[in-house]
């Protein structure tokens, strides 16, 4: 997994609540068997005026020009500003590699559904909850002040603003330092595979039903 | 010490360690995989070499992209190219690794929610996860069940285990006695109305009362189905005789001798009445009317005899605007009535609502009546194959079929539109699926939320109507 430790770029505003799974990547795009490729398809419904289809070329599509994320000041952002609950709804992963394969490496918002928070980690894009008043602070610094910049710096766990203000944040331990050191998770479980057998016939005693049931 | 809710012992059950930074490893006994969110996972564990950590925990079978018109000719025939693609993938993922899967023309394969428990591999006291957020459903068995990523159905793959945080403890108690006409759906709407759609977040929602205990099986699914809808990734009901007595004689639940031995540790799965809820929530069942929601998120919901919200009566500038954005897409007018709302399609189906007492309850409703002149379509999707049979069975084919609706082959289908069933641009829908989000059922779709028996009823005056007054006359 990509690493992250410290990010400082330009942040866009997405004002909304409750931006859901489906309006980040709609469901067409979920048929792809690739991990790759999403990002010219994030927010396809907003992004664009037609109906995007998989595996076309949206460089000649009709661009919703009163979407952020297509206005030029925005252009290069990796920053996302949002509002609460954003990511509710399907736990489709294609949500955060969209995200990320558009360039995204940070959102910042009061609130998240908790698979996309999920999810997020899994991928080297970090979620951040602030809260309310902070968020509002920064929607309005941002659409300001053109070219607004903001850095993340994990290891101290704090969004630093262009004018120096620090707005601190919490982070699970585990979920920061397997970001801080880009761990592949199945590989550090996997150290624990003598604690899973051990599990595994305890509970064979206990519940020897849930073994060896499913065959054909 | 105060006792234990249900989701501490399920917690406590499967609790393989705890690692020193707070994070816990749990023990996953079951995992259904299908089409959409399993090959993304069955490639990393062949670029990392790794094999699956129990064969025998999971089951596949392909449900959001498959046709739901005749379908002999096979995956083969599946017209668009890409979801051909996506199905021939889980098949050959499947045979490749030896996992069970029930293909498309199997009599077993359906939507994985409907699948699961109808063949005894969702089992009380188990840890059930999909690459799906609906995972909640399996919750209505006392199984700890919640969806998940693709990342995470790899990592149960490869290890049998998830790496996870508990959750805070949530009891939604509803007591009293539901109206007639008043279904499980209509239930849960109106908790989501109540409590919203972040009302859940972090939470393990256990659906209590004696509302809840009165529900049958299939009603608590529908319950614990949409619990993520509430923002909750799992829904919990105790288990009682009535869950025991669903999993006797089912394909891979125990048998005979050791079936009783499983079904008097069943009896333990429930919460200790001195359990401590981090929140409690008390909703009196004579409240719950009959409920369809208006605009593009669940909790945007009201009772049939409502109207559809002003903004200008909203005091909250976030939720105003909310509502405003709504009304535009849903192409509704401020304090419109929801029985003036006129319908272009009706869709009975989905992991909420397409088993055999949803498809009875429509079946009931639209005996001996037509369809609105005015629907375009009235689509009856049943959740599986075995589902499908028994509704044949029972005569209700002929009963949809005669009313001029379309009988369908198991899947998804128009619940999120990933096959060729969906709706076209502006249209409005009277659906029993899960979500009305902007474009769910088809670009620039419509949805609104409503009951099985509620949808039957729009069906045949071609708007909303009270259940209730129509089978009265
Ligand atoms: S029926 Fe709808 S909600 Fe249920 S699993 Fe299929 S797509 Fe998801």
């Amino acid at each position: 997994m990509k690493k992250f430790t410290l990010h400082t770029g330009i942040a866009a505003p997405l004002d909304r609540a409750n931006v859901d799974t489906d309006m980040i990547i709609p469901k067409q795009f979920l048929k792809s068997i690739k991990r790759a490729g999403f990002g010219p398809n994030l927010f396809d419904e907003l992004r664009y005026l037609d109906e995007g289809q998989p595996d076309q070329d949206c460089s000649g599509r009709p661009l919703n020009t009163e979407f952020v994320l297509n206005q030029p000041r925005y252009a290069g952002a990796s920053v996302l500003l949002a509002r609460e609950n954003f990511g509710c709804g399907s736990s489709r992963e294609h949500a955060p590699w969209a995200l990320d394969d558009y360039g995204f490496r940070v959102i910042i918002a009061p609130s998240f559904a908790d698979i996309f928070y999920n999810n997020c980690f899994k991928n080297g894009l970090l979620p951040i909850v602030l809260n309310e008043a902070q968020v509002d602070q920064l929607f309005k610094e941002v659409e300001a002040n053109q070219g607004y910049q903001l850095t993340v710096d994990l290891e101290r766990q704090v969004v630093i603003s262009p004018s120096g203000d620090e707005f601190a944040f919490e982070v699970d331990a585990f979920r920061k330092h397997c970001l801080l050191n880009g761990l592949d998770d199945i590989g550090l479980t996997l150290q624990y595979a003598e604690d899973i057998k051990a599990y595994e016939t305890r509970r064979r005693q206990e519940a020897p039903w849930l073994f060896d049931a499913i065959h054909n | 010490m105060a006792g234990k809710t249900l989701y501490d012992k399920l917690w406590e059950a499967h609790l393989v360690r705890q690692n020193e930074d707070g994070s816990s490893l749990i023990y996953i006994d079951r995992q259904i995989l299908h089409e959409v969110t399993s090959p993304q996972a069955f490639e990393g564990l062949r670029l990392a070499g790794r094999k699956p950590w129990r064969i025998d925990a999971n089951l596949a079978t392909p449900d959001h992209n498959v046709p739901t018109t005749a379908r002999s000719g096979g995956v083969d025939e599946i017209v668009d190219p890409v979801s051909r693609i996506q199905v021939k993938t889980l098949d050959s993922n499947c045979d490749d690794f030896g996992i069970v899967e029930f293909k498309m023309n199997d009599t077993r394969q359906g939507i994985v929610h409907v699948v699961g428990p109808e063949q005894g591999m969702t089992l009380p006291g188990s840890t059930v996860v999909c690459g799906d957020s609906h995972t909640s459903t399996h919750g209505a068995f006392g199984a700890l069940a919640h969806g998940i990523g693709t990342s995470e159905v790899e990592h149960v793959l490869a290890t049998q285990c998830l790496i996870a945080k508990k959750m805070k403890n949530m009891l939604v108690r509803v007591d009293g006695e539901l109206g007639a006409g008043v279904t499980a759906k209509d239930v849960v709407l109106h908790i989501i109305g109540v409590i919203g759609t972040a009302g859940g977040t972090g939470c393990a929602i256990e659906f209590g009362g004696s509302a809840i205990r009165s529900l049958s099986v299939e009603g608590r699914m529908t319950i614990c189905n949409m619990a993520i809808e509430a923002g909750a990734r799992v829904g919990l009901v105790a288990v009682d005789e009535k869950t025991i007595e669903y999993f006797r004689g089912r394909a891979f639940a125990p048998q005979g001798e050791l079936f009783e031995q499983a079904a008097a540790a069943w009896k333990s799965l429930v919460s200790d009445a001195d359990a401590k809820f981090d929140r409690v929530v008390e909703i009196r069942a004579e409240d719950i009317k009959p409920q369809v929601t208006w605009g593009t998120s669940p909790e945007m919901v009201v009772a049939v005899d409502g109207s559809v919200p002003n903004p200008e009566k909203e005091s909250d500038a976030v939720k105003a605007d909310g509502i405003r954005r709504a009304l535009k897409y849903m192409g509704l007018s401020a304090d419109q009535k929801i029985t003036d709302i006129q319908l272009d399609r009706v869709f009975i189906g989905s992991c909420t609502n397409s088993r055999i007492e949803d498809l009875r309850a429509a079946a009931e409703v639209v005996k001996g009546r037509k369809v609105a002149a005015t629907l375009k379509q009235a689509l009856v999707v049943p959740g599986s194959g075995l589902v499908k049979a028994q509704a044949e069975a029972e005569g209700l084919d002929k009963i949809f079929i005669e009313a001029g609706m379309e009988w369908r082959e198991p899947g998804c289908s128009m619940c999120l539109a990933m096959n060729p069933d969906k709706l076209g641009p502006g249209e409005h829908c009277a659906s029993t699926s899960n979500r009305n989000f902007e474009g769910r059922q088809g670009f620039g779709g419509r949805t609104h939320l409503v009951s099985p028996a509620m949808a039957a009823a729009a069906a045949v005056v071609g708007h909303f109507v009270d259940v209730r007054e129509l089978m009265a006359q």
